[in-house]
């Protein structure tokens, strides 16, 4: 009977695209907006998933995420490379400046401040010119994003002047760097010229990045570092979950988000379950019909099912599709760089709908159940 | 076909009302049956039962010698589609398949792959003239047609019991005519058993035996007329006349 069932679904044409497009239009709305929410909260903690090398963050007992400085005395740098099962600490500095381009465009910007001997803490990948530029005077190298922020619609090029805190510095290099929350664009240099660059201030140390040595855990070398130094360190999966939860705890976004993806659900449950039903109903006299030439309950549950099933996977398939080509043609917009379709989210999306159609179905069938097969016999 | 002192009461929230008085009634092979009486008298209620659609509130139906009212769900569905053959007044055909397939739903509700269902289906409906119209869709086909369809449905497995209810009531006379032959052919094999509800005095000359009801209740039996019967159509006030057996 299953190709009976097909044949009756896709008998009416009408119906059948609704509960396609509805179960579209459902996957689409969650499986978008729950990316775009997951997109968001990585990008709180992106700075700190893009330094690879470093087990251990170090940072002032006050730092509350990456984004909530407070810096340390240059001396705690040591202090740390003092402690045992340390394999190498260096200094990250992290703050926001303003460059003015040539054109007296001002901006402002992250400045980050790499080790100035081993240049821990880069981004990446880089685009254009060469890392080890970045090693002469004056030197500044620009995220991809950043470039296209201040000079919209310029290619990318080396050698630009800009203006950062009154000094004239070069940019050698463009990067592709993972974008911050704040869309702020990222600049780098080493520590010694970000020291230069700042505002003269009694501390400048944002963190230390701290390799563990072979055979130590991070997680027990943080809290070595703490016990001895009084300073908090936390390994970098710790500081970057901390980082999103004080995003996901303190502002209105998965609140809002969350509203989204539940109408998302709602909405694509109720088109679905309603068209179904619809659907069932309407068909309920060829199913009385069926049941009183003996087609048993289990075999027009099993038709439903199918129906539900064909339905649920085809607008499931279309709903993923025109998300996946949403971040397709979207994958150079500098807004949404980092956002992507994740198969979690797929996989997420994928239950939501299951669940839609086992609902729907379920509020079908039980309407051919009670269905007396007499009902045939009334004209 | 063999109805025993069948009961059916219908409880409308406590309030019951009794449909069918202990009804007996046989219905045999080789012969074209008719079930008449006004609106109401219980007809559909009995057809339902004797088909074991419903259940009896007592009393007992054996077709083929199974008792079908001690049969439960699947086993009495399948009874259902193995050994009886339903034409219904609104036809019921499924609108998104041909007629062919239309025709070989009890084989496809039985297992059998549907293009081979239909293939059978096919050879049913050129058994009744319908063959050019095999792979049309519901929808392109007359209410004759469809209704020829239908009876394609109820003979393609072999039942021994065909039942039919109203089946020319949708139709014109000429149309209504050319279904009641096929149904007085089919009833002309000796295995077949065939039951025709009707309110359709034109029909009554098709049959070998009508049997009449009234209130619940089997009232007799009337003679067969040679001849279609030109007067108007039966209604409840107007009982059919007729010499009763």
């Amino acid at each position: 009977m299953n190709l009976v069932a097909l044949k009756m679904l896709l008998g009416d044409r009408a119906k059948y695209l609704g509960l396609v497009f509805g179960i579209g239009f459902a996957t689409l709305l969650m499986s978008q907006q729950v990316s775009i929410f997951i997109g968001l909260m990585t990008r709180t903690a992106s700075q700190i998933m893009d330094v690879r090398e470093a087990d251990v963050w170090v940072m002032h007992p006050r730092v509350k995420y990456v984004d909530e400085l407070e810096a340390m005395p240059s001396v705690d740098l040591s202090r740390v490379r003092g402690v045992d099962g340390v394999e190498w600490a260096v200094p990250l500095y992290k703050g926001n400046a303003v460059i003015r381009s040539t054109e007296g465009l001002l901006q402002q910007v992250i400045l980050m401040g790499l080790d100035d001997g081993s240049l821990v803490g880069r981004p990446p990948k880089i685009l254009m010119g060469s890392l080890a530029d970045l090693k002469r005077p004056n030197a500044l190298m620009i995220d991809r994003a950043g470039h296209q922020f201040i000079w919209p619609g310029e290619p990318l090029q080396v050698g630009r002047i800009v203006e950062i805190n009154d000094r004239r510095v070069e940019i050698v290099a463009i990067a592709k760097a993972s974008p911050p929350f704040v869309t702020f664009p990222v600049v780098y240099t080493r520590y010694s010229e970000a020291l230069r660059f700042t505002p003269p201030q009694r501390n400048k140390l944002s963190f230390v990045l701290v390799k563990a040595a072979d055979g130590i855990d991070p997680r027990r070398l943080a809290q070595q570092i703490e016990a001895r130094t009084g300073l908090q360190a936390l390994t970098w999966q710790e500081f970057a979950w901390r980082s999103v939860r004080h995003y996901v705890e303190r502002t209105g976004i998965p609140v809002n988000f969350g509203i989204t993806v539940t109408l998302g659900f709602i909405v694509g449950a109720a088109v679905a379950a309603q068209t179904f039903y619809i659907f069932v109903l309407e068909n309920l006299r060829q199913f009385g019909a069926l049941k009183a030439i003996g087609v048993t309950d289990l075999q027009i549950l099993r038709m439903v099912i199918l129906q539900a099933f064909v339905v649920g996977v085809l607008g499931y398939a279309l709903g993923i599709g025109l998300c996946s080509v949403f971040f397709w043609l979207t994958r150079d917009v500098p807004a949404l760089d980092g956002f992507i379709l994740r198969w979690q989210v797929i996989a997420g999306t994928g239950v939501a709908v299951a669940v839609i159609m086992v609902v729907s179905s379920l509020a079908s069938i039980r309407k051919v159940f009670v269905l007396d097969p007499a009902v045939v016999f009334r004209g | 076909m063999r109805a025993r002192g069948v009961v059916k009461d219908f409880d409308n929230g406590g309030n019951v009302s009794r449909v069918l008085h202990g009804v007996d009634l046989e219905i045999e092979s080789g012969r074209l049956t008719l079930l008449i009486g006004p609106s109401g008298c219980g007809k559909t209620t009995l057809l339902s039962i004797l088909t074991g659609i419903l259940s009896p509130s007592a009393g007992e139906v054996d077709v083929k010698d199974v008792c079908i009212t001690r049969l439960r769900g699947a086993r009495k569905a399948r009874f259902r589609r193995e050994h009886l053959g339903f034409i219904f007044q609104q036809y019921n055909l499924l609108p998104a398949l041909t007629a062919a397939e239309n025709a070989a739903i009890p084989l496809v509700a039985d297992g059998m792959p549907l293009r081979a269902a239909a293939e059978r289906g096919r050879a049913t409906l050129a058994r009744i003239g319908m063959a050019e119209h095999a792979d049309k869709l519901p929808n392109q086909l007359s209410g004759g047609q469809m209704q020829r369809i239908a009876i394609a449905r109820a003979l393609v497995h072999g039942p021994s019991v065909i039942v039919c209810d109203e089946p020319t009531a949708a139709l014109d006379e000429q149309t209504g005519r050319t279904v009641m032959e096929i149904l007085r052919e089919i009833a002309s094999n000796p295995e077949n058993a065939v039951l025709v509800v009707t309110h359709d005095n034109r029909v009554y000359h098709f049959a070998d035996r009508i049997v009449t009801m009234n209130d619940g209740r089997i009232t007799g039996e009337m003679t067969p007329p040679s001849a279609p019967v030109r007067a108007p159509k039966l209604t409840p006030d107007h009982p059919p006349e007729g010499p009763h057996a």
